[in-house]
């Protein structure tokens, strides 16, 4: 359903994606892991058209994503995305963060919209916050609400960017069990993330990224418990063992 | 002060006539430097080089031309154009223009302050330039851009009075017009600035009001 095949990226001269190819079907959940600065940010940017890339193609459902096309527009209405740092509506109650897609972009009936909003913020444990403000919230609840956006647009797969870096060390398991629940409701997701915990349990496939290119890709198990490359390795030995 | 009050009563309706004429020189300056401001911030912060550097000149000559040269221009040779203006209608566009530059580098800031996530997250979930513009960004960059725009208003009502450079009969030209045939200087000038006052305290008002408010999270 997504596939990404030779695309290249760059800053000025700088290369920050050097050829990738890897493909999500629908109702995997694919993790990427790998250093800061790999690239794992822009590749998920370079998905849903935040960014534009150099060469190479992304299709998304067979659609080629073109930043500057107006198809982007349907694209990224299929394909959703969760910031690190939530990125909510400060000005917005959680209710109208949750419906703004939906009425606004994708012109539901507002009832419609506002029922379905209900049930979401309920699914993510947040019903009774529907009228609170984000910045009344925990980082933990402010992004279950931007998960719970990202579901109102009914979209065929989530890209989430670190969806836990921000938070408390005590507020990432709340994040992750709705995640986790999502994936088991068979949710399309790709998820950066540096937990490796859940890309262990809840991930089929992981792809290690370093220096803009795929270096080792395969079942979550076999990459992470026996990584065959030594950049893999060396990698996951810093994450996993820090001291 | 017995003279004053005397004074007072005898030349406050026509002051009047000059304030009404100052309060619509300074709305329709407002308004109108509001939209210019408006277009030129939004075309300034364009990805696009050719529209945000096309803005960024306009408001350069804006600003490098000083009003009272701007008012001349359109009073007095617009009409060589085959364009011609009341005074009121000359004033009020050329002062709109003149603080379009002002407004729209204000505008800019608020909107340039508000968080790139904010714009990322609004095309995340499919919104065009316009309704990210109209929906995210403008609604937060209000806040941001409401202090400096109120100090903005109480600078325009106090330069309405270059109107007077090209007859519009405003309160200061007003006030001079009396003055000079009565040669009551001192009452007349008093009530003048007293009048001047009287129409900025509200406007002061509010921007504290919003002061007080953007301080707060
Ligand atoms: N707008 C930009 N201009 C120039 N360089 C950039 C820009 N955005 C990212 N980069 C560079 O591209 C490289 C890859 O960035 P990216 O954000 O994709 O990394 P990442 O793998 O997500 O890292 P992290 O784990 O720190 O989030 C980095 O070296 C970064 O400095
Ligand atoms: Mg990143």
């Amino acid at each position: 359903m997504i596939e990404l095949k030779g695309v290249r990226k760059s800053y000025g001269s700088f290369e920050v994606l050097k050829g990738i190819s890897a493909s999500v079907e629908k109702g995997e959940v694919v993790c990427i892991i790998g250093p800061s600065g790999s690239g794992k940010s822009t590749i998920l940017r370079c998905i849903n058209g935040l960014e534009s890339y150099n060469s190479g193609d992304i299709l998304v459902e067979g659609q080629r994503v073109d930043r500057d096309a107006r198809s982007i527009i349907s694209i990224r209405t299929q394909v959703s995305m969760v910031f690190q740092r939530f990125n909510l509506f400060p000005h917005r109650t959680v209710l109208e963060n949750v419906i703004e897609g939906p009425v606004f972009v994708k012109k539901e009936p507002r009832r419609e919209a506002i029922e379905r909003a209900r049930l979401l913020l309920a699914q993510v444990g947040l019903a009774e916050k529907a009228d609170a403000y984000p910045p009344q919230l925990s980082g933990g609840q402010q992004q279950r609400v931007a998960i719970a956006r990202a579901l109102a647009m009914q979209p065929k797969a989530i890209l989430f960017d670190e969806p836990t870096s921000a938070l408390d060390p005590e507020l990432v398991g709340e994040v992750l069990g709705v995640m986790r629940k999502l994936a088991d409701d068979g949710m399309t997701m790709v998820v950066v993330t540096h937990e490796m915990g859940f890309a262990k349990e809840v991930a089929d496939r992981v792809l290690f990224i370093d220096g803009g290119v795929i270096v080792e890709q395969g079942p979550s198990k076999d990459v992470l418990n026996q990584p065959q490359h030594a950049r893999t390795q060396d990698f996951l030995r810093r994450v996993l063992h820090p001291l | 002060m017995q003279a004053f009050l005397r004074d007072a009563a005898e030349f406050l309706p026509i002051l009047l006539e000059g304030v009404r004429l100052t309060i619509l020189v300074t709305i329709g300056s407002l308004i109108l430097s509001t939209l210019l401001g408006l277009v030129w911030a939004m075309m300034r912060v364009s990805s696009i080089k050719a529209i945000s550097q096309t803005s960024a000149g306009i408001i350069n000559v804006i600003r490098g031309i000083p009003i009272i040269v701007q008012l001349f221009y359109i009073y007095f040779v617009m009409p060589d154009l085959g364009v011609s203006l009341t005074a009121l209608q000359a004033a009020i566009i050329g002062l709109g223009i003149a603080y379009s530059a002002y407004q729209a580098e204000n505008f800019r800031a608020g909107i340039e302050a508000i968080d790139k996530g904010q714009i990322e997250a609004a095309q995340s979930i499919g919104m065009g330039w316009w309704m990210t513009m109209r929906r995210v960004v403008l609604p937060q960059a209000v806040r941001l851009v409401l202090p400096p725009y109120g100090n903005t208003m109480i600078m325009m009502l106090k330069d309405s009075s270059q109107a007077s450079t090209i007859t519009v009969a405003e309160l200061a030209l007003q006030g001079k017009l009396i003055a000079s045939s009565t040669f009551k200087n001192t009452s007349v000038f008093t009530l003048v600035a007293l009048l001047y006052l009287v129409m900025s305290i509200p406007l002061i008002l509010f921007v504290r009001h919003f002061e007080k408010k953007g301080s707060r999270p």
